[in-house]
């Protein structure tokens, strides 16, 4: 790494303490002076004011002129730490983060996409922030990174992280039911390891369907393994009886090929017994993967 | 109904000389005496309401996972929460309540210049109040969206986003009348001598709330029509995949809803502005900076909205200009804050129940109004916008502010308006346990905003949970002291010792008529000579 990078979090953090600083020392003056004129001057010490004065211009000069250049101050200095967050370094590794309700799909640049955000140790990472739905909000509160992901709008953050390690995103914009659950992780990982993972290809070569799930943010709600989540899981699925609610009415429906079908692409039309009616349309959906996703299902026993 | 007879009986004044009783005396009156209190009922209802639900989602955040609730109950009890307190009680609040009790005594008129107006504001406010309670019991139930109703959830949920939006849409009208109502009244209706030099700076801050509500709140009005029209017409102002603009949006909520919290603060500042000065037996110090910094914070108040947006995709530039006028409105609240400390100077200062609240106002408000800087500066505010954090800073400025004022204004002017008092031991007791509960649940929630845990939040990560246990046990001694106050006010207003005369020795105009105040207010014109913190010159010991 170019050791003259300032990180983000070396850019915000000094300011943070420049406005901590300057804040509890007023707040202190502020509580001792009050502290201090309630004690003197109670009436049972002072049972009579000994003043009645009614202002003076060199007093309301002195604190309208001293808070506006340290205000000032804490305007120029907080500008210059944001400059740093939007100047992307250049080489930056771009990565595209995809917020869906309700989780985080990460794309690299040969089209591999993963759940959790792998980095290489050292090196720059440019995330574009998208939405595929509602806001939602990229935010790394290790690196002091936030960014809201507005459907139609490209916006980014950059960071880097100078220590391997495993560093928590959250959601900040609030986006729904799941909202506090769109949790994913930075896996910051030496860049040697990091090359090897991006080109190794699927693994004993997996359902493509599985790939799909992620990709469209199905996994947000549901588990592949029998666990509960938001949603019910899709585990044996294919097959069962499923209880559900289906305009208005509660009804058992065996969950064959057209059932899988229309969960999909009408989420609200029959609704399983015990679960919000909250899951979206998936909007960006071919026939093509449909077909996969379907027939993943069919096998996941 | 038999304690109010009791009251009356004991105490005569506008509660018995026009000669009505019974509830339509009071719903269909056009005293303002008689509104304020309407009001004041009404958003002290709304306050222990949204102070319920305040409790619960606290709760429900004691532990990480399910403790209470599910995770769309959690979402949709804090837009309710959110929703009551800002446009049922903190929007109205103190103009509407002891605005409408006190400020046309304090500048010596028999009532506000357009009594009936006056009426259908209250009546606008409970028809809003009606719809929005409707929205969270029919069709897709409470909306869940956040009381800032941010697109495109807002026009995607199937909650009852447009019932509730439409009552706050009625809302607004309700403030946008008592905004005229008051203006009018306090450039039409002075009395002799009472010029703008004298103006009470309670009458001050009220002036300047009043041109915000006249010229904001059209903003507000339009915007939630327009998340109707997207909800019901499709009309996709907002939606990107057909040419319109989430951001967009939030430029026209934050707009209005900005200012609005010079709504919830100015007459908070101006109700602190009476009570110092009594209470410390001196002229309120730098009487012309306090009321030009209310002007000041109301004009330039206007310009900031976008410092809640910094992290939308505005554009830097825009980030820039509204971070600089950001730290141009936090000066003359300073002013304010130094006036304030400054009159207690040499004065000679008694520590009763109205006092303790206006210097806990002024402490609680500092606190925010200086976490307020962490949020303006563009660097630091990435990191905690969108944080606990925040919450922790909006609660200290309008619970510890505004909420602590209100009730300073209560123990304050109510037993003149009842002719009895409240005991002061249990004020003094309630009081106290408020104020440790109140640091005790925000301070922690703003450090568990430094510390990353997002706001609007269900469940968090397990690092976060010693300190959500701290803020939980935090509020129950809240509600403690919440509990004592208003049981010891409603006890001593009611049933307490009589009232009577002007212990406290004020010298604005409403310590000059009898306890309580006659239907008409003045027994004669009043021609005011003297200012209204000159103690001397009102012949107050
Ligand atoms: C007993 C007193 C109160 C308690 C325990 C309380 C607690 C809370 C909690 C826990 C949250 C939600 C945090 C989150 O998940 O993001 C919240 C949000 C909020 N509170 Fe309070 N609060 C109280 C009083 C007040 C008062 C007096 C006001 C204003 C006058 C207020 C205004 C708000 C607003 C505007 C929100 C944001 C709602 C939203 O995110 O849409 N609260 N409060
Ligand atoms: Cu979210
Ligand atoms: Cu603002």
């Amino acid at each position: 790494m170019d050791n003259q990078l300032l990180t983000t979090t070396q850019a915000v953090d000094p300011v943070f303490l420049f406005i901590f600083a300057a804040c509890l020392l007023l707040l202190i003056g502020i509580t001792a002076a009050m502290v201090w004129f309630v004690i003197r001057y109670h009436r049972s010490r002072a049972p009579e004011p000994t003043s009645q004065a009614e202002g003076s211009l060199w007093l309301e000069i002195a604190w309208t002129a001293l808070p506006t250049l340290l205000v000032l101050a804490m305007f120029y200095y907080g500008w210059s730490g944001y400059l740093t967050l939007r100047s992307v370094p250049p080489g930056a590794l771009p990565i595209t983060a995809v917020g869906r309700m309700w989780s985080w799909s990460f794309q690299y640049q040969n089209g591999k996409t993963s759940a959790k955000l792998y980095v290489p140790v050292g090196k720059p990472i440019q995330v574009n922030v998208e939405s595929r739905d509602v806001l939602h909000g990229f935010y790394i509160p290790a690196f002091r990174i936030k960014r809201d992901a507005v459907p139609g709008m490209k916006n980014h953050v950059w960071f880097v992280a100078t220590r391997p390690g495993s560093y928590d995103i959250f959601c900040s914009q609030y986006c729904g039911t799941s909202h506090s659950g769109m949790i994913s992780t930075v896996e910051a990982i030496p860049a040697d390891k990091f090359a090897a993972w991006l080109n190794e290809g699927p693994k004993g070569a997996p359902h493509p369907g599985l790939a799909l799930l992620e990709k469209h943010g199905c996994l947000g709600c549901h588990s592949v393994d029998g666990s509960q989540k938001v949603g019910p899981t899709l585990k044996g699925v294919f097959g069962s009886k499923v209880p559900v609610t289906r305009g208005g009415k509660p009804s058992v429906v065996l969950a064959d090929e057209a059932y899988l079908r229309e969960s999909i692409l009408a989420p609200t039309a029959a609704v399983v017994e015990g679960f919000p009616p909250i899951m979206p349309v998936t909007a960006d959906l071919s026939e093509a993967d449909l077909k996969v996703i379907v027939d993943y299902l069919k096998g996941l026993k | 109904m038999s304690s109010v007879q009791t009251t009356t009986a004991a105490a005569g004044g506008f509660w018995r000389d026009s000669g009505k009783t019974g509830i339509g005396s009071w719903i269909f009156s056009t005293d303002h005496k008689r509104i304020g209190l309407l009001y004041l009922y009404s958003v002290l209802g709304f306050f222990l309401v949204g102070a319920t639900l305040g409790l619960l989602l606290r709760l429900e955040l004691m532990t990480p996972g399910r403790t209470i609730m599910g995770a769309t109950t959690y979402n949709a009890l804090f837009t309710v929460h959110g929703v009551v307190m800002i446009f049922l009680f903190i929007i109205p609040g103190i103009p509407a309540s002891f605005g409408n009790l006190v400020m046309p005594i304090q500048i010596g008129a028999r009532d506000v210049a357009f009594p009936r107006l006056n009426l259908l504001s209250w009546w606008l406010y409970a028809i809003g109040a009606l719809v929005v309670l409707t929205a969270l019991f029919t069709g897709g139930g409470a909306p869940d969206t956040g009381w800032t109703f941010y697109v495109p959830f807002s026009a995607r949920t199937g909650t009852n986003v447009s019932v509730a939006v439409f009552g706050v849409f009625i809302l607004g009208f309700s403030s946008i009348l008592t905004g005229i109502n008051f203006v009018t009244t306090i450039h039409r209706l002075r009395a002799e001598g009472m010029n703008w030099g004298r103006l009470p700076l309670f009458v001050w801050s009220l002036y300047a709330t009043a041109w915000v509500q006249i010229l904001a709140t059209p903003i507000i009005a339009i915007t939630l029509v327009l998340v109707i029209a997207e909800r019901v017409l499709g009309t996709g102002l907002f939606d990107p995949g057909r040419g319109g603009d989430p951001i967009m949006f939030q430029h026209l909520f934050w707009i209005y809803s900005h200012p609005a919290v010079y709504i919830m603060i100015l007459p908070a500042m101006g109700v602190v502005s009476e009570i110092i000065p009594v209470f410390s037996r001196k002229p309120i110090f730098g009487y012309k900076m306090i009321a030009f910094s209310s002007i000041a914070i109301a004009a330039a108040g206007s310009l900031v909205w976008g410092h809640h947006m910094y992290t939308s995709g505005m554009s830097d530039t825009a980030v820039m200009v509204f971070s600089f006028l950001t730290f141009i409105v936090a000066i003359p609240s300073a002013i304010k804050v130094f006036n304030w400390v400054s009159t207690l100077y040499r004065g000679s200062i008694s520590l009763e129940a109205p006092m303790l609240f206006a210097l806990s106002f002024v402490l609680l408000f500092s606190i925010g109004g200086l976490s307020g800087l962490i949020l303006g500066a563009a660097a630091t505010d990435v990191h905690v916008h969108d944080t606990h954090f925040v919450v922790g800073h909006f609660h200290y400025v309008m619970f510890g502010g505004t909420g602590f004022a209100f009730f300073g204004a209560a123990h304050y002017w109510l037993p003149k308006f009842y002719g009895r008092r409240y005991k002061e031991k249990p004020a003094l007791i309630g009081w106290a346990l408020m104020f440790v509960g109140f640091n005790v649940t925000y301070f922690t929630m703003q450090v568990l905003g430094i510390r990353g845990m997002p706001r609007r939040y269900y469940d968090y990560l397990p690092e976060f949970a010693p300190l959500n246990m701290v803020a939980t046990v935090g509020s129950w001694i809240l509600a403690a002291g919440l509990i004592i106050m208003i049981v010891n006010l409603w006890r001593g207003l009611f049933w307490g010792e009589p009232f009577q005369g002007n212990p406290w020795g004020g010298a604005t105009l409403e310590w000059s008529v009898p306890t309580p105040p006659p239907t008409e207010n003045f027994e004669e014109e009043p021609v005011v000579s003297h200012g209204p913190y000159d103690f001397k010159g009102a012949g107050v010991p």
